[in-house]
């Protein structure tokens, strides 16, 4: 006679064989998550995709029910984004969530980008891994703008002003290309209500994609390590990789803990800097958009100085944004730019380490001088940081060609 | 009582410690002196309730704040906030609109009062606190050494008293000669002695902190226990990632 419980578990079992005799969700579950096989030397590096993906599903939630009560239009925008602060339940908190999530977002994006040019993700088999990763970050960036316009402050309006009056430089198109992406002769009611609709819809859309597609990449080559080690080429009889671990159980608990770490540093912002200084919420977005008022310092959000920096360091107009939008170019070509025998900057050699140091302290000095006030000293110094961004690009292919490297071990190490 | 009080003293502690940084960063005006709010001291910001409908709201909206949430947030009985604070035809659930119209404020005072109601966060507290400090009379009148001309008279004279500059001049490399001033002195006493003339600035300061954001007094008190759940939950994750590595790791 058969017990209730173990008569529960085959009806339960006989459930899920019907579906998977439909839809394949339990090898699907294998492939990707419970026999995915991933090294098991990743370090602390490894933790910022999972905490992307966190930080994606993060936006989309609190961005769900933040859209339940803003209200896109140029008249009542403003006063909606305080109504969520004041009489919504809870609307603050899913407000600075939100606007938080987008800076942490920017944060371990650009901690995931810098951890492949550390360790050589970028290079074969993964340069679609890359590349789908590089149209992630400009899907992102154009997400993150069209959001920091949707409050219609002082900021939001005139970031957007200057933002889109770049692509006026273009020859010939650009003062017509202004016009129909504004939808209007100046920043207005129109933009605002069509960037809502990019920001809600379309640009979500296509991240997620993207995303999928990423995840697809990468799953379908391998995950990378700190060692450049190919852990498929060693395999035991089974015909899983020595080196790899299943990445359910064992990196699912280890990306709990970092996603511990994470949130503890997240809520500590919300709860008690959710403007960062003026980094994350600026001051003059507090003051409604006026038109008739220009204000005196217009600095994008921190994630975007960088290039701000870059645009500002060239006095012609069009140059600037040829340099800036090349500066996101050229990382395309990253995965053909590298030559060096090894993948990992641990065995690659003095150069290639001088260089990757020389280009992260460029990158955060040119963030540095993007929030400045524009002096022509700070000028000056732009330029040289300009230089020395794509001088990294540039010097790339001939110093990992020509250094000496270290050989790369047949196992991951540790 | 006694424990929502503890809390909300760590929760300024945490303030603290996450805003020293930036201390620059916020505004970034020179010349301001710390305004020492403390938006939780629930008298403090209370007494500034009261200063800001006397002295302030006839003339300034904050258009963003309904009346009702004073009476929720500062422990002010709805029936008080109804009969003392709601002025004319309006409802308790209305927003704190002035009954000023724009056309007479633009002819008294060349343009229409600022709405108050984020001002703490687009200038800054120590801005607004500086700001009412820094009223002076000359003999062409009244004028503030923060913000030159401003079209607001200086509704706590009668309070602080009349305080004349001091200036110093200076020239520069190229020959001019600027005049700055230096110091701004008490030269007619008012009602307020400077401190309780300081204490009032500051009560202002503080509720327009809180009027900036309400939600900060329920923020900072329940982070706290959000931080508190979250080290707790962190560190049985790493207990959790260690006995499942045990295998990885020998």
């Amino acid at each position: 006679m058969a017990k209730p419980a173990s008569n529960l578990s085959r009806q339960v079992d006989s459930v899920g064989q019907w579906i998977d005799q439909r839809i394949p969700v339990s090898s699907f579950w294998k492939a990707h998550i419970s026999e995915y096989y991933a090294p098991k030397n990743f370090n602390f590096m490894y933790f910022f995709g999972s905490l992307a993906l966190l930080m994606l599903v993060n936006q989309i939630v609190t961005g769900i029910f933040l859209t339940m009560h803003y209200k896109p239009d140029a008249t009542e925008a403003f006063a909606s984004v305080e109504y969520i602060m004041r009489d919504v339940e809870w609307g603050w908190l899913i407000r600075y969530m939100h606007s938080t999530g987008a800076s942490f977002f920017f944060i371990v994006v650009y901690l995931h980008m810098f951890r492949a040019l550390m360790y050589g993700s970028y290079r074969s088999p993964r340069e679609l891994v890359w590349i789908l990763g590089v149209f992630i970050y400009l899907v992102l960036m154009a997400e993150a703008f069209m959001g920091y316009v949707l409050p219609w402050g002082q900021m939001s309006y005139w970031g957007a002003q200057v933002i889109v009056s770049l692509f006026g430089a273009i020859p010939i198109i650009g003062d017509p290309l202004v016009e129909w992406i504004r939808g209007d002769f100046f920043i207005s009611d129109a933009t605002l209500n069509r960037f809502f609709a990019l920001h809600v819809i379309a640009l979500p859309l296509a991240l997620i994609m993207l995303v999928v597609l990423h995840l697809a990449a990468l799953h379908e080559v391998g995950s990378n390590n700190p060692d450049g080690v190919e852990i498929k080429k060693n395999k035991d009889a089974q015909g899983r990789p020595l080196d790899g671990i299943p990445f359910h159980p064992y990196y699912t608990v280890k990306d709990i803990f970092g996603v511990g770490v994470f949130l503890t540093l997240f809520a500590f912002v919300i709860f008690y800097a959710p403007e960062f200084g003026g980094y994350f919420l600026e001051p003059d977005n507090f003051n409604p958009a006026n038109p008739d008022v220009t204000p005196e310092h217009i600095v994008p959000v921190w994630y975007f100085t960088p290039y701000y920096a870059i645009l500002r360091a060239v006095p012609d107009k069009l140059l600037g944004v040829v340099l800036m939008g090349g500066a996101i170019i050229i990382l395309f070509f990253l995965p053909w730019l590298d030559r060096s025998k090894v993948k990992s900057i641990r065995y690659k050699g003095w150069g290639s380490k001088i260089m990757l140091v020389v280009f992260a302290i460029t990158f955060i000095r040119l963030g540095m001088l993007g929030v400045a006030e524009g002096t022509a000293a700070e000028t000056i110094e732009s330029r040289f940081w300009t230089f020395a961004y794509f001088a990294f690009f540039v010097l790339l292919p001939f110093v990992t060609k020509y250094e000496k490297t270290k050989p790369e071990p047949e196992r991951v190490t540790k | 009582m006694m424990r929502i009080k503890m809390t909300s003293r760590i929760a300024g502690a945490l303030f603290l410690l996450a805003s020293a940084p930036f201390a620059m960063a916020a505004g970034g005006y020179e010349g301001l002196e710390s305004s020492g709010i403390n938006v939780h001291d629930l008298a403090s910001v209370q007494r500034g309730a009261g200063l800001f409908f006397n002295y302030c709201h006839s003339c300034h909206s904050a258009e963003y704040m309904r009346y009702q949430r004073l009476s929720q947030d500062l422990e002010l009985p709805e029936e008080m906030v109804e009969n003392n604070l709601v002025f004319g035809d309006r409802e308790i659930t209305d927003y704190m609109k002035t009954s000023m119209q724009a056309e007479s404020a633009t002819a008294w005072f060349g343009k229409k009062p600022p709405d108050l109601t984020l001002k703490a966060r687009s200038r800054g507290p120590d801005w607004i606190y500086t700001f009412l400090k820094s009223y002076y009379m000359t003999d062409e009148g009244w004028n503030n050494k923060i913000l030159e001309n401003a079209s607001m008279p200086n509704v706590l004279w009668e309070l602080q008293g009349v305080q004349r500059p001091i200036f110093e001049t200076h020239t520069d490399e190229s020959g001019t000669t600027h005049s700055e001033i230096v110091e701004l002195r008490l030269d007619q006493p008012g009602l307020q002695s400077p401190e309780e003339f300081e204490r009032t600035v500051r009560d202002i300061t503080a509720f327009m902190e809180y009027l900036a954001e309400p939600a900060v007094l329920k923020r900072e008190r329940i982070g706290i226990w959000v931080l508190l759940f979250m080290v707790a939950f962190t560190f049985m994750s790493w207990l959790l990632y260690h006995e499942y590595w045990k295998d990885v790791k020998k």
